[in-house]
């Protein structure tokens, strides 16, 4: 029997504020354990949580991008469970008011664009870290990340297989990271995953029973531990059994979903109002202001690079995948009007360098300007392809510009016919064994010829004049 | 009339991971039990139309702005703890 997966997936992001989301301890990742803490984040009797207003913010950029509905009023539930990274013994979370609901975001797939729904996106704060050693009946539990403002997206269970989860995924992840409300970082935690996934029958309709998975630092990690569970649970149908509802831990190492029994006990979180913290009322005043601080979105500006710039899809999507990327290639192509030409080089030696270097793309050397300005060197024919790379590595190590690096070395594309035509026979004089072999029929020669004359011309010379030039030639003789 | 049972009040200790003795299930489901009758007395209000409140003030959107205040010392973070590993707090291994 075929059988048709089934999944959702809840996103935690914690949002790019300085301090925490109910006291001023500063949320930067990695200080000394324990010393970002105050008495409200350690959960201390009688104090009071204060609401970050940028935290509040931050969640409805979310939740307007995914095009939720904002509630107008919403509020903060206690979650009731006890854990010893959760000094409090309740998480401030959102329950039956959340700030937000009933939103969709669309994804690329191969076969096209699927609308993804969400279910709600709503504020919750993160608990510590336990650290774990192998060697003592002990753990260590590290404070500094309680109270770290998250956000929490969840979809609809809309996605039928692994991939189109990774693709949802990605798909969070460069909105978050192109709003600047989260950094993104998975192995820091700052962009977390949990799944829920379960399998029926291909063309019935009843979900079938789900588990979720949790510990996948990473979209292939997800991708990964999606296709272990679904065809762990299908070869449990297929053998007669059934799916034991419970939650399961990815083993990146192994490659394998385990169960987590025991800690299972009593999900009974006992949700009541937070009477620490008043409502939050959202105008549609406060709505519009968010706005209209939105950047152009990711998709949306993919669309609009194929559309107004007649790039292929694959270029618009490299070119998108950070903002100050895609900032860089329209400054160039403002300067010099040959979008493809600018994609290519952006997508080629500038990101290889980029990468070369472990720079970030507003940090080089080479301005927008300049490289447009080089690009107008090629096209109107003063230095060759083959050269401009050249000059582009030295523009890159000198930030110098183009047309002042063609002038001080020479550069300058010999495309003189009667200049090149003297330089062939030279090469054809000096090479009269393969001459003679080309004549009886080895095509590949050709260019070899090609290269002997780049070569003596330092680069210079005009492939195209080149290649004219000695198909002429040959053929004559 | 029997609003809870002895197996509920066992329930709700065990999730706020409380032990009591016989004596004491005993009378907290019977101290337990007066209470919820009393909220049938409440209950017995005609609410038609009244919004519920989660809150004794009125007052909505207390926001503080994003301003990094000074933290505890790491010492005086640490200094109720019963059990400490350097700056870490230490527990019994909890494996998840």
């Amino acid at each position: 029997m075929e059988f048709e997966p089934v999944i959702g997936l809840e996103v935690h992001a914690q949002l790019l504020t300085k301090s925490k989301i109910f006291c001023g301890c500063s949320t930067a990742f990695g200080a000394d354990p324990n010393s970002h803490t105050c008495p409200i984040c350690l959960g201390m009797p009688g104090v009071l949580p204060a609401l970050n207003r940028k935290v509040v913010e931050y969640a409805m950029k979310m939740a307007l991008a995914v095009h939720c509905r904002i509630n107008g009023a919403s509020s903060f539930a206690r979650k009731n469970y006890f854990y010893p990274d959760l000094p409090k013994g309740y998480q401030i979370s959102q329950y039956d008011l959340p700030l937000a609901e009933k939103g969709c975001v669309d994804v690329d797939l191969e076969e096209g664009r699927k609308r993804i729904g969400i279910t709600r996106v709503h504020i919750e704060e993160d608990a510590g870290k336990s650290l774990h050693d192998e060697k003592t009946a002990y753990s260590y539990v590290d404070l500094n990340r309680t109270g770290v403002p998250l956000i929490e997206i969840v979809s609809e269970p809309d996605m039928r297989s692994p991939e189109e989860g990774a693709a949802y995924l990605r798909r969070l992840h460069e909105i978050l990271v192109y709003l600047e409300i989260c950094d993104g970082n998975m192995e820091e935690g700052s962009f977390r995953c949990d799944a829920n996934v379960s399998i029926r029958p291909q063309g019935t309709e009843r979900f079938g029973t789900r588990t979720e998975l949790k510990n996948m630092n990473s979209f292939r990690n997800v991708q990964l531990a999606l296709e272990y569970e679904i065809e762990r649970q299908a070869q449990v149908l297929r053998a007669g059994g059934t799916v034991v509802q419970e939650t399961r831990l990815w083993d990146a190492a192994a490659r394998v979903t385990h169960s987590m029994r025991g800690k299972e006990e009593a999900h009974d979180y006992r949700y009541f109002p937070d009477p620490d913290l008043v409502p939050i009322v959202i105008s549609d005043e406060w709505i519009e202001k968010i706005r209209a601080t939105f950047p152009e979105l990711p998709m949306e500006k993919r669309d609009r690079f194929i559309r107004e710039y007649d790039i292929p899809r694959y270029d618009a999507q490299v070119l998108t995948a950070a903002r100050a990327l895609g900032d860089f290639f329209e400054e160039t192509v403002r300067h010099c009007g040959k979008p493809k030409t600018a994609s290519n080089w952006i997508m080629g030696d500038i990101l290889a360098l980029v990468k070369e270097e472990k720079i970030e793309i507003q940090d080089i050397p080479v301005s927008p300007k300049a490289l447009a300005e080089m690009i107008a060197l090629i096209e109107d024919g003063t230095i060759s392809g083959k050269i401009a790379k050249d000059v582009f590595q030295t523009m890159w190590k000198t930030g110098k510009d183009a047309r002042f690096i063609v002038e001080e070395q020479g550069l300058v594309q010999i495309t003189d016919a009667a200049e090149l035509d003297s330089v062939i026979d030279t090469v054809l004089a000096a090479h009269p064994r393969q001459f003679e072999e080309f004549r009886n029929g080895k095509a590949p020669l050709f260019g070899f010829f090609v290269g002997q004359v780049m070569k003596a011309t330092k680069g210079k010379a005009n492939p195209q004049t080149v290649n004219e030039l000695l198909k002429k030639k040959l053929s004559l003789r | 009339m029997v609003k809870i049972t002895r197996q509920e009040v066992e329930y709700v200790a065990h999730l706020a991971r409380l032990d009591f003795t016989d004596d004491e299930k005993n009378r907290f489901t019977a101290q337990l039990n007066d209470i919820l009758m009393y909220m049938d007395v409440l209950n017995a209000v005609d609410t038609t139309g009244v919004e519920p409140m989660t809150h004794a003030i009125a007052r909505t959107n207390a926001f503080r702005e994003d301003i990094v205040c000074e933290s505890l010392e790491t010492e005086a973070a640490l200094a109720n703890a019963p059990e400490r590993q350097g700056p870490y707090f230490r527990v019994p291994k909890v494996i998840d």
